[in-house]
């Protein structure tokens, strides 16, 4: 087959070049730029090189703020992906009890992100939220605004609340697509429930639940909202996550120079675990 | 290894049926230790449901399934010990070949060396031994489907071994090798095997006996050429046969059978004529050209290259007749003639002998 040669075509390309150039490149760049450079306002730059890069890298701050962030987002994956499948497993197939099941799972997934934080707020307040006073009630000491235990609790509880909710709903509609016959072949080969999940319902899940690893760990690695609007980060530095760190070093502190130089390492950091994930999961596929 | 005995079985998937909602009905089956049978209908005849019935996957809404005598009616599919294939293969797919042909072993805690010997007989058996470290998901569909069989052979204890529909998935030219390597592992191993198709070369091939299904019913059971000479109802006329038999509207006057205004004789004997309708039932193999009977017009000979199929017209309604590729065959008007033999008169559907 002869190609066409023909270079006017390029120009097809050019709306679609100025959008991704204004909305992703432009401003990424704006970022790139700080990161190398000192400003003092009013357009002064002064080249900086890697020093802000090292300066984070070196400190003692980020090194917290990411070990916060990393330790969030494994405890929330170990809570939502197993009791996400859990909830899909137990949820009904067929019957009135689908629709019901697929809204009620739905809308925590509907609610704005600050609603969330707010709502888990007042709901965990010690003296008056529903929680808060419960647990004081029975006796436990709670105090999320004081305590870093009880902040982290309740910042992990509100995203378990938040989140489960996808990982339920992609499980469920990965196990939808099993085929009954599977079921049965193990039903005759005498397969126990154990086995019948290990060696059916987990590896015919395997694409959505790589695809609810992803979501969740991209999604709980940038967290910023609803912890923003429950903690504020705090008490002190206690549920401090990278973003919140972040804003407060750009904006609280006016730091633009080692701000920017975090938010590429932050982005890397995610690109880098999402890119060896995927590659790690596809892999077998390919070979099979 | 069993003998399987159905008693008026009956099954509805709706809980509070109506005699409508019967998707089985009144199911009489006695099938002898170890032969080889098939279940043949077209789709949605329930044919599928019946075997489901017997593996025990579904619970009948009615009626008792009897192994060796024993009523397992009430047990599950391990506790009855049946082997069944599905339609298009069921593997483990994080599963080698060799743990796909152990899992059923495993489960039952058979020791590692039974499960050993017992899976590398089976392997050889079904020529799967050099891809037994594999991969199960890396195999083609006759593979996979080959470890589908496996895994019900590897088990010595299987009273029945179900196929449903095993075969639609599989490249034609595939078909017929797998077909008699099941036909050569049943002499083998000498096990009652039960084979659901709609596809009527796999069942008359495979089977000692088929029992032919329609809208729930067994219409008839017979060896492939009892059904072929002898159909039981016009559904196996039809659906048995290629093309199938001529059923044709026909009146009986005095104990006499008069189509297209002409006297017929046939292999059936009416003595009194109480049903609606009345029909005459020949298969396209015993149709003759003659010099006299009933006269017809040909309108268009097929050359299959074995046969000729000639579909010709008279007043009664149009008649197929298939006759030998080398025969010379009039054209415009001639005569044909019924072999008396093979003419049987239906009565609202059913066969008068």
């Amino acid at each position: 087959m002869n190609k066409t040669i023909n270079q006017k075509a390029w120009f097809f390309v050019v709306p679609v070049f100025v959008l991704v150039a204004f909305n992703a490149a432009i401003p990424l760049m704006t970022v790139v730029n700080y990161s190398f450079q000192e400003t003092f306002g009013n357009n002064v730059f002064a080249w900086e090189g890697t020093r802000w890069f090292k300066q984070i890298l070196l400190s003692e701050r980020f090194h917290d703020a990411l070990g916060r962030q990393i330790a969030f987002t494994f405890i929330i994956l170990l809570i939502q992906i197993p009791l996400g499948i859990g909830i899909a497993l137990t949820m009904p197939k067929k019957g009135w009890g689908v629709p019901v099941c697929l809204i009620l799972m739905s809308m925590p997934l509907l609610i704005p992100w600050n609603v969330v934080g707010a709502m888990w707020n007042i709901f965990a307040l010690p003296d008056i939220g529903f929680l808060g006073y419960s647990l004081n009630a029975i006796g436990f000491d709670f105090n999320f605004t004081q305590q870093p235990g009880d902040a982290w609790f309740t910042t992990i509880l509100m995203d378990v609340w938040h989140w489960t909710s996808l990982v339920v709903l992609l499980s469920y509609a990965g196990l939808n697509s099993i085929q009954p016959a599977y079921y049965q072949a193990a039903e005759i080969d005498g397969a126990s429930r154990w086995a019948t999940f290990r060696y059916i319902e987990l590896p015919k899940m395997k694409k959505v639940l790589t695809l609810a690893i992803l979501l969740r760990f991209m999604d709980s690695f940038m967290i910023y909202t609803e912890p923003f609007v429950l903690t504020g980060g705090g008490p002190g530095n206690a549920t401090a996550f990278l973003s919140i760190d972040l804003v407060k070093m750009a904006l609280g502190q006016f730091d633009l120079g080692p701000a920017a130089a975090m938010s590429l390492i932050y982005f890397f950091i995610v690109l880098l675990v999402c890119w060896v994930f995927y590659s790690l999961m596809m892999k077998n596929e390919v070979k099979s | 290894m069993a003998k399987i005995t159905l008693n008026n079985l009956s099954h509805s998937y709706v809980s509070n049926y109506t005699d409508a909602d019967l998707v089985l009905r009144d199911v009489n089956i006695d099938w002898k230790d170890g032969g080889a049978y098939a279940l043949l209908g077209p789709s949605g005849c329930g044919k599928t449901t019946l075997l489901n019935i017997i593996s025990g996957l579904i619970k009948p809404s009615k009626g008792d399934i009897l192994f060796d005598d024993k009523n397992v009616t009430s047990l599950n599919p391990v506790e009855r010990d049946i082997a069944q294939i599905f339609q298009f293969p069921v593997i483990y797919d994080t599963m080698s070949v060799y743990e796909n042909l152990a899992f059923p072993l495993k489960n039952r805690n058979l020791s590692d060396t039974e499960i050993d010997s017992k899976v590398r007989e089976i392997a050889e058996m079904l020529e799967l031994t050099s891809t037994l470290g594999n991969r199960a998901s890396g195999l083609t569909a006759d593979g996979k489907q080959k470890i589908s069989l496996g895994r019900g052979l590897v088990r010595s204890d299987v009273n029945v071994i179900m196929f449903d529909e095993p075969l639609t998935v599989i490249d034609p030219h595939l078909k017929w090798i797998l077909r008699s390597k099941l036909k050569e592992l049943h002499q083998k191993i000498n096990r009652t095997m039960i084979y659901v198709t709609h596809d009527q070369t796999e069942a008359l091939t495979f089977a000692d006996q088929v029992v032919v299904m329609h809208e729930g019913q067994i219409v008839q059971t017979g060896t492939p050429v009892e059904l072929f000479e002898k159909p039981k109802h016009t559904f196996v006329g039809h659906f048995i046969g290629s093309p199938g038999m001529n059923i044709l509207p026909c009146q009986i006057k005095n104990g006499q059978i008069n189509f297209a205004g002409q006297e017929i004789q046939s292999n059936s004997n009416i003595k009194k004529n109480n049903f609606q309708k009345t029909q005459l039932g020949i298969r396209p193999e015993f149709i003759n050209f003659s010099d006299k009977g009933i006269p017809v017009k040909i309108k268009r000979v097929s050359n299959t290259g074995r046969h000729k199929i000639i579909d010709t017209e008279c007043s009664g309604g149009t008649i197929k007749i298939l006759s030998n590729a080398s025969k010379d065959i009039p054209s415009g008007s001639a005569y044909i003639n019924f072999d008396q033999k093979y003419t049987y008169v239906y009565g609202d559907d059913w066969i008068i002998e």
